[in-house]
């Protein structure tokens, strides 16, 4: 399976450590990645450009999914926030016909047009979906040493739930716990799963969004979990690189390990954690991977 | 059908005072609501069950409450809908973010006040004209969606702001306040802007669609927060961290195509803004050795002068 690749922004700037995973993730289930034809596709406006100018979003996007097009394939991301702000920007495209030609009209000059055929696809949906949890078991060669995990969507994964198609496709909702069972470790299951991390909140109220850390964090410990899976990069920065300020705030030790999507999935495949960058995070996942055997 | 509903029952005046998990077993017709089961678990159950309801036509807003941990009117859920497919019961719980006053009531007397400070009336400037107020339709066509609010408190009861600060106004006040200043009647659009851009008004959002997903008139909270922001920095407030931060991600994507993360929070916070740019210290180390700093020098991405391009058209139009 082949797809036009859309990293998005922070897997390649604060979050080296998801690029890498996804590579060698995809590699080992034979997710090929064009990463040529998206090279030159901007920022999806991450909700925040929108703010100022939703057309210009829209827009933005337009060109993106043109491109994709182009390339005659699927179009997929590894981050939460660029898929559900596709999906809003899609749904706006495809559901007015004179909207998405006066939007066609400034692609022009680039010899780009958008004919309405992509449907953006985060790798949870792809694994998910395309390759299907039975193929990933098939994969999996080393066992996970009873791991309890806490699922962590985040928002623009799971609402708006129409623009992301989860009427239509259901499955989506339990889709990141189905991998951390398909991997071999246990679901922590906790309300936190799909509300805010706090990153949008940031530079903003960083009390607000440091609470939102130590709460979600903190829940998610108490249950049990040993670790944090997210398919999202903007709650990773937040719920690991904050961790140690909700820790001082909240005045409890958190020490919850924030792993990647692609992170988990590769430990099951085999990989070696630093290729990972497992020993690159803010909270370290030193003591969690001690287990495994190898260290990080 | 069978149906299990698991309700949490609280009850200042009994003797333990505890909240706590009641389930009830009820024989339910495929077509009822929640509201039926509750109605039907007072009637002939356990005529202790507080609960508020009225119009049971989703139009009085009387009966929000969680259903399986989520906002909703109980008198347009049909129990078909919400039954978990492992057989366990519905769980039903008043609606957050707001004190219990008994069982599936809550006191809504924090929603009123922020409802009020948003000053929900019309300010015109004008005198009063001898007749009606004459507005364009297309301006009251654009308020429909908005002006359909039923005050049901969903949106409150599921904000994920409100949860960790009770100060923000939240996605109802802010909707209702959206919908004044884009009345061609009001004149006090000023006033209005310059106190939402405050502390607790639409900056404090933070964009998790709570409200989007559970209100149940398609009122789209969240994007009217969006719509107030643009008109906050249209109306010349542009010195707010949230005002600063759009700004400069709108900058960095022209310029580059792409997001400038080790800009963005220092001209979030400001440059000078000593407290914040030390604040970022702590960090900065943190993610320097984690090897998870952005790159210093942002490089664009292939083509950026298209991306630019698109910009300066869509900002002429």
């Amino acid at each position: 399976m082949k797809y036009a690749f859309y990293p998005g922004c922070v897997s390649r700037g604060a979050c080296p450590e998801l690029y890498t995973a996804t590579i060698e993730v995809c590699s080992i289930l034979g997710i090929e990645l064009d990463e040529k034809s998206l090279e030159g596709a901007s920022c999806t406006g991450a909700g925040v450009l929108q703010e100022k100018n939703q057309r210009l979003g829209d827009t933005l996007n337009a060109r993106t999914f043109a491109m994709a097009e182009a390339s005659g394939l699927p179009l997929m991301t590894i981050c939460s926030t660029c898929q559900g702000v596709m999906a809003q920007a899609n749904e706006r495209l495809l559901s007015d016909s004179d909207y998405l030609e006066s939007i066609n009209e400034d692609l022009l000059e680039e010899g780009l047009q958008y004919k309405g055929t992509i449907e953006p696809k985060h790798l949870l949906w792809v694994i998910a979906e395309d390759l299907g949890i039975e193929f990933l078991k098939s994969k999996i060669v080393r066992k996970l040493p009873g791991w309890k995990l806490a699922p962590f969507y985040g928002c623009y994964i799971v609402r708006p739930s129409k623009a992301l198609g989860l009427d239509v496709n259901p499955d989506r909702k339990q889709a990141l716990e189905q991998v951390i069972e398909a991997v071999g470790a246990e679901v922590v299951d906790f309300p936190g799963k799909t509300l805010c991390c706090g990153f949008p909140l940031l530079t903003i109220n960083p009390k607000n969004s440091i609470n939102m850390v130590a709460n979600h964090t903190l829940d998610a410990k108490d249950r049990g979990a040993d670790a944090m899976v997210t398919p999202c990069p903007l709650c990773h920065l937040n719920l690991d690189g904050y961790q140690p300020k909700a820790s001082s705030v909240s005045n409890r030790e958190i020490d919850l390990p924030i792993i990647h999507l692609p992170q988990l999935i590769g430990l099951a495949l085999g990989i070696e954690p630093q290729k990972m960058r497992l020993n690159k995070h803010i909270v370290s996942t030193k003591k969690l991977l001690s287990e495994l055997a190898v260290s990080p | 059908m069978e149906v299990k509903l698991k309700i949490r029952r609280y009850d200042p005046e009994s003797t333990d005072m505890v909240a706590h998990y009641q389930e009830f077993a009820l024989q339910m017709d495929d077509a009822a609501t929640v509201l039926d089961g509750l109605i039907q678990i007072r009637e002939q159950v356990d005529g202790t069950l507080s609960l508020r309801c009225s119009c049971r036509a989703a139009i009085c807003g009387s009966c929000a409450m969680k259903i399986n941990g989520e906002a909703g009117l109980a008198c347009n859920t049909k129990i078909i809908d919400v039954m978990p497919i492992n057989g366990s019961p519905i769980t039903i719980e008043p609606a957050g973010n707001m004190p219990v006053i008994k069982d599936l009531i809550v006191d809504f007397q924090s929603f009123w006040t922020k409802i009020k400070a948003v000053e929900p009336w019309l300010q015109p400037e004008s005198k009063q004209p001898v007749a009606e107020y004459i507005a364009p339709e297309e301006d009251m066509i654009h308020l429909a969606g908005v002006v359909s609010c039923i005050l049901c408190g969903a949106c409150v009861s599921d904000c994920t702001v409100m949860e960790v600060d009770e100060n923000f106004l939240g996605p109802a006040a802010l909707a209702k306040a959206y919908r004044f200043t884009r009345d061609p009647r009001d004149a006090s659009d000023d006033k209005r802007l310059s106190v939402l851009n405050e502390y607790g008004g639409v900056w404090d959002c933070t964009r998790c669609m709570k409200c989007v997903e559970v209100c149940p008139k398609g009122v789209d909270p969240m994007s009217r927060i969006m719509m107030l922001r643009e008109r906050v920095m249209e109306n010349g407030h542009n010195n707010t961290n949230g005002a600063r931060h759009a700004n400069a991600f709108f900058d960095s994507v022209k310029h580059s195509g792409w997001l400038d993360e080790l800009k963005l929070p220092i001209k979030s916070f400001g440059i000078f803004n000593i407290k914040a740019m030390l604040g970022l210290i702590p960090l900065g180390i943190r993610a320097q050795l984690a090897g998870k700093r952005p790159p210093i020098f942002h490089k664009s991405i292939p083509g950026a002068k298209n991306v630019r391009k698109i910009f300066e058209k869509v900002e002429n139009k």
